[in-house]
């Protein structure tokens, strides 16, 4: 970020630092651009090679030396990721279908509790409301290894291990202070006079907010919504130690699971891998005007 | 219609802020009343105290008879009118108007009957199709009153409503809101930080600091006899010269001997400082009769009169008033005299009035 402000902002112009700069700018731009390049290839190769590896036939997938482009079309490994050997359902297909009824119900939860309360963060005076907000954002920075033991004890008391409930309750815990914060900023932009002007007209607090403050909110929620999907979506430890049967299981302990047996079928891995990155894509282009406004935030502020 | 009474109020928030210390204020049935004060001296927790947005910690609120410690704001039959103008984003100009009305569920005839009215008295007509976004402020401020006004409520409360505007929008406005209040008769409280403001609107004015009322009264009152020395400060521009005065012998001597009137029943034995307002000051040539030395400091010339600051036996920054036609050269030895009234006098250490 630090690059794109300097760069926004003209330096002060001098007489005779133009043709020094210019001369040593041209090998510094070409330094640059070799090295992005280098990057982005290095970053996009994997992804290049999923979708090929995706596409190829198989006796293509495992040539040597690898063939980049004469390779032999085929769509078959897509076939495969949801259509069963026995001609019905594939296991994969089940995985996806529980991958959006968990991501989706747990987004709706975490919506349903982290709305309200956002707003009453931003509205309330409260006591300590700073150390509130610090507390429930810390609880994210836990890594999901060190709790998942304690909750998997307590999982298997309640009866919630391997159980889409119990998956849809991890996330939502995990989304929610994420909700809070991240709408707790889309509500402190919605002047509280809003409310107040709807309260002196007749509606109790509850219906000022719910009838003023709102609507204003809904490209928030969206946004907030949509991280919050994608964090479950991709969610892999949690899934696969509260998961185990193939019911249950969602698409990213699926997937993993092809791995590792005697043969490894690359192509339908490949391609359970593209299914499962085209909608967090299609999210994220979605949202992809609050992912800069949320990483330029410190910037722009008033 | 009706007055306002608000008894030892005193508003604390949750964290801690005293936002309301002590506010005793009895305000009259169909007055403009002002309440004045710099930022933070509690004006605004006052006033939506009285609208119900915010809970007091202690104190009665009664508006007309009725005691309203514990009804929401809408059951207060008051409107308010915000800094900013929270008209609601999504509804055109009539939609706004009519929203009050609507919710109250009055019939649609009756509605469209009261929204006209108010469009009327506040020149809408042309604006009633356009959402809020597409008025200029003072448009957008003229809907705010339009919606305050198609209520018909006991009272008005408006919180700084001007302060957005430019100067001479400003000034207009004024007049229209105060033409308003004495058309309709309705009850108003009016906040404000601007001294001006107050001054030509209200018919009487509290000054509040530190969450306290410091004075009540007309405005020429508080001009004339400031209550304490933080009013004397606040009120005028410029200020009034605060003036360490000495008793002797019947008169009341000012630094370097400037006489000054001095009010009856004066305490002995104490620090006094006596507020003397610009214009009851005088420039005149050196060794006038009844004029003590100074020097001029500076002079601000404002076309329709002169403001001299002047330096007088060590009283540094006396401001003087004067008309245009009378000038002096920086700098230039000149005679300082008092030419009004008798002057308050206030304590030093109790920054009260005393005489
Ligand atoms: N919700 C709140 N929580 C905590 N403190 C508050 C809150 N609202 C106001 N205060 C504090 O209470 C004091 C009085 O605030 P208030 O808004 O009444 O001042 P004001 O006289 O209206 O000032 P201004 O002229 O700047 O609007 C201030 O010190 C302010 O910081
Ligand atoms: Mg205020």
């Amino acid at each position: 970020m630090a690059i794109a402000i300097d760069e926004a902002v003209p330096g002060p112009v001098t007489d005779d630092a133009p043709s020094t700069r210019r001369r040593g700018g041209g090998a510094r731009r070409v330094i640059e651009v070799v090295l992005l390049v280098v990057l982005a290839v290095a970053m996009l190769f994997p992804v290049l090679w999923m979708l090929e590896t995706s596409i190829k036939e198989n006796r293509d997938v495992y040539a040597v030396p690898a063939k980049f482009f004469n390779f032999d079309f085929t769509l078959d490994h897509f076939k495969d990721v949801f259509v069963g050997a026995d001609g019905g359902r594939s296991d994969l297909s089940v995985s996806f279908l529980n991958s959006v009824i968990v991501a989706g119900a747990s987004t709706v939860l975490a919506t349903v509790l982290g709305v309200p309360a956002a707003w009453a963060y931003s509205r309330f005076t409260l006591k300590a409301k700073k150390d509130q907000l610090f507390f429930i954002l810390s609880t994210r920075f836990m890594p999901p290894v060190v709790v998942v033991i304690p909750i998997f004890l307590m999982y298997r008391e309640l009866g919630l291990i391997d159980s889409k409930l119990g998956l849809i309750l991890i996330y939502a815990a995990f989304n929610v202070p994420f909700t809070i914060w991240m709408m707790k900023g889309f509500v402190d932009e919605v002047p509280s006079e809003y409310e107040d002007a709807a309260m002196l007209d007749g509606y109790t607090r509850l219906q000022a907010f719910w009838k003023f403050t709102l609507p204003l909110l809904v490209p928030g929620i969206a946004a907030t919504a949509v991280f919050a999907l994608i964090f479950s979506w991709n969610e892999f430890v949690f899934a696969i130690f509260l998961t185990s049967s193939q019911e249950v299981r969602t698409a990213p302990p699926a997937i993993a699971g092809l791995i590792g047996g005697t043969t490894v079928d690359w192509g339908l891995v490949a391609a359970s891998a593209v299914v499962f990155a085209i909608p967090v894509l299609v999210f994220a282009f979605l949202v992809r005007k609050h992912l800069v406004a949320g990483v330029t935030l410190g910037a722009v502020r008033r | 219609m009706a007055g306002i009474e608000v008894t030892s109020l005193h508003k604390r928030y949750p964290d801690g802020t005293v936002a309301v210390e002590h506010v005793d204020l009895s305000i009259g049935d169909g007055e403009l009343f002002v309440m004045l004060g710099p930022s933070g001296c509690g004006k605004t927790t006052t006033l939506r105290a009285m609208a119900g947005l915010e809970q007091q910690t202690s104190g009665d609120i009664r508006i007309g008879s009725r005691l309203v410690n514990d009804l929401p704001p809408a059951e207060r039959d008051i409107a308010m009118v915000f800094q900013f103008y929270a008209l609601y984003p999504h509804l055109r100009t009539r939609d706004n108007l009519a929203f009050p009305l609507r919710a109250e569920g009055l019939p649609e005839k009756e509605v469209s009957e009261r929204v006209a009215e108010a469009s009327r008295m506040m020149r809408l007509d042309q604006l009633l199709d356009r959402r809020p976004q597409r008025l200029s402020g003072g448009e957008q401020q003229r809907v705010a009153l339009a919606r305050a006004l198609v209520r018909r409520p006991q009272a008005f409360l408006m919180d700084e409503p001007l302060t957005n505007l430019d100067a001479e929008l400003r000034a207009d406005m004024r007049t229209e809101i105060k033409h308003l209040q004495a058309e309709l008769g309705t009850t108003m409280v009016y906040v404000t930080h601007d001294q001006v403001e107050a001054m030509s609107l209200g018919h009487r004015i509290a000054i509040l600091n530190k969450g306290r009322v410091e004075q009540v009264g007309t405005p020429l009152e508080v001009y004339d006899r400031p209550a304490s020395l933080f009013c004397a400060a606040f009120i005028g521009s410029p200020p009034m010269n605060l003036i360490d005065v000495e008793v002797s012998d019947g008169m009341m001597r000012g630094p370097g001997g400037l006489a000054l009137t001095p009010p009856s029943g004066l305490p002995r034995d104490r620090r006094l400082v006596a507020g003397v307002r610009p214009e009851a000051l005088e420039v005149t040539a050196a060794g006038v009769e009844g004029s003590v030395p100074a020097r001029v400091i500076s002079a601000e010339v404002l076309g329709d009169e002169i403001i001299y600051v002047l330096d007088s036996g060590g009283e540094r920054n006396v401001r003087v008033r004067m008309p245009p036609t009378v000038r002096f050269a920086a700098e230039a030895p000149v005679g300082l005299r008092h030419a009004g009234g008798t002057p308050p006098v206030y304590d030093v250490n109790t920054e009260e009035l005393v005489a």
